[in-house]
């Protein structure tokens, strides 16, 4: 067992550190971005169960041969009130960890979607009365105010794209239906609840500078999804109009006495580079590095779960 | 047949509109003037209770009957719901996605640039 907590450990370092820093340099994203995504949320998921699982194997390796009998060994003992023999500091400090580190995640995750379904509902109160219903486009609001925004709000029973006055007086009608094209991917798509789990990964590990990094970057490629979305209904060349002047109209006007709204967005490259992937779209990956791709994400998160089953199938 | 939201919004715009508070006679007063439909005041209460319970509007319970005030006025909701939708809160943008974050004045010269600064 401890062959495969060290292999385990080994992997979540790799996971928490290098891998991440090779995808966030690596230039593929652009082109498939979706693939990016798939490899993110793999990286995410591998990354908590390799470390949760190199824990566990390590604090129970005392109690039983492989992680099932040491377990249920270890949970029979503590059920009964005492410690199970043969237990050590470190396979005590081991086992703790993996039970508090995994409370700490689901329930941040937990704690995390329940705010960001408050803030929506919150926002939809305030857009229900504020807005007027657009009846050019379906589930579409007008809010009357001159700064250029667009952003749908993602509800369990109906979905809200609102529009600001100032982006339909920026925009032309081709570029208003892209930025709607845009919006109702993210809908469609369901891209709020990846945005969800890795914000809440990204809150409970605020030491983990990755965590920033990976938020950040899952962030522009659900952005890319969408893109893509607009761009079979408008030309590529008027969507990356309508970014340009959305972001920059943003700037010029701002909000009426109120400053802070101005605030630039922490990655300035962001808008940018979904602009030059418009302009001049990057080649595609070719077939078979991407069917590489999306067999090596699977793995990932089965091999860590084979390396704590093998041992009890093998006996 | 006008739905409970929209309801809500014809109520919150009338007191917005008083010049001070109102009683909810008053607020189906005003909104059934101009208008063929007579509702009801028990219809125009669950209206302000639910505009009460968002926090839209404030009871004021000292007198009788009681008077409902705005919270805000309406340029205010609206810097509100501006301030949260342009991701000047913080941490608020877990609830929407916008189309495009603002850009700095660095990045509009970069996109200027890209796009051949027509």
């Amino acid at each position: 067992m401890l062959a495969a907590s060290a292999l385990l450990a080994a992997l979540a370092v790799a996971l928490a550190w290098p891998v991440p820093l090779v995808l966030v340099r690596a230039a593929w994203p652009d082109a498939s971005p979706g693939l990016a995504l798939v490899v993110w949320q793999s990286i995410a998921l591998a990354g908590v169960l390799s470390l949760l699982g190199a824990l566990l194997t390590a604090g129970l390796a005392p109690f039983g041969p492989h992680l099932l009998a040491a377990g249920a060994a270890f949970a029979r003992a503590t059920a009964a009130g005492r410690l199970p023999s043969g237990t050590t500091v470190p396979a005590l400090f081991g086992v703790s960890a993996a039970v508090l580190l995994g409370a700490h995640l689901a329930g941040n995750l937990a704690f995390t979607a329940v705010r960001a379904q408050r803030q929506r509902q919150r926002h939809l109160d305030l857009v229900l009365l504020l807005s007027t219903p657009l009846p050019d486009l379906p589930a579409t609001r007008l809010i009357d105010s001159p700064a250029p925004v667009a952003y749908c709000l993602p509800g369990t029973a109906k979905s809200v794209t609102v529009l600001s006055a100032g982006l339909l007086d920026l925009l032309s009608p081709q570029e208003v239906d892209a930025v709607a094209g845009h919006e109702r991917a993210h809908v469609a798509q369901h891209h709020n609840l990846v945005l969800v789990a890795f914000r809440a990964w990204r809150i409970a590990l605020p030491w983990f500078p990755v965590a920033n990094r990976a938020q950040d970057e899952v962030g522009l490629l659900v952005e890319m999804l969408a893109d893509d979305q607009a761009r079979r209904l408008v030309p590529d060349a008027v969507l990356a109009r309508a970014i340009e002047a959305v972001a920059s109209g943003g700037v010029a006007t701002g909000v009426p006495g109120d400053p802070d709204a101005r605030t630039p967005s922490a990655d300035a490259t962001s808008v940018a580079r979904r602009v030059a992937r418009l302009i001049a779209p990057p080649a595609p990956l070719p077939a078979a590095i991407r069917r590489l791709v999306v067999l090596g994400s699977v793995a990932l998160v089965v091999v860590p779960a084979v390396l704590l089953a093998l041992p009890a199938v093998l006996g | 047949m006008a739905t409970l939201g929209d309801l809500e919004r014809s109520a919150l715009e009338r007191l917005w509109d008083a010049s001070g508070p109102l009683t909810a006679n008053e607020v189906r007063d005003a909104l059934n003037a101009g208008s063929e439909r007579s509702l009801a005041i028990t219809t125009v209460l669950t209206v302000l209770t639910r505009l009460e319970r968002k926090h839209f509007v404030r009871r004021e319970r000292g007198l009788r009957p009681h008077v409902f005030i705005p919270l805000k006025s309406r340029d205010e909701f609206v810097a509100d719901l501006m301030h949260e939708a342009l991701g000047a809160a913080p941490d608020r943008q877990a609830a929407l996605a916008r189309f495009v974050t603002l850009a700095g004045p660095d990045e509009t010269a970069a996109l200027k640039r890209l796009l051949g600064a027509d």
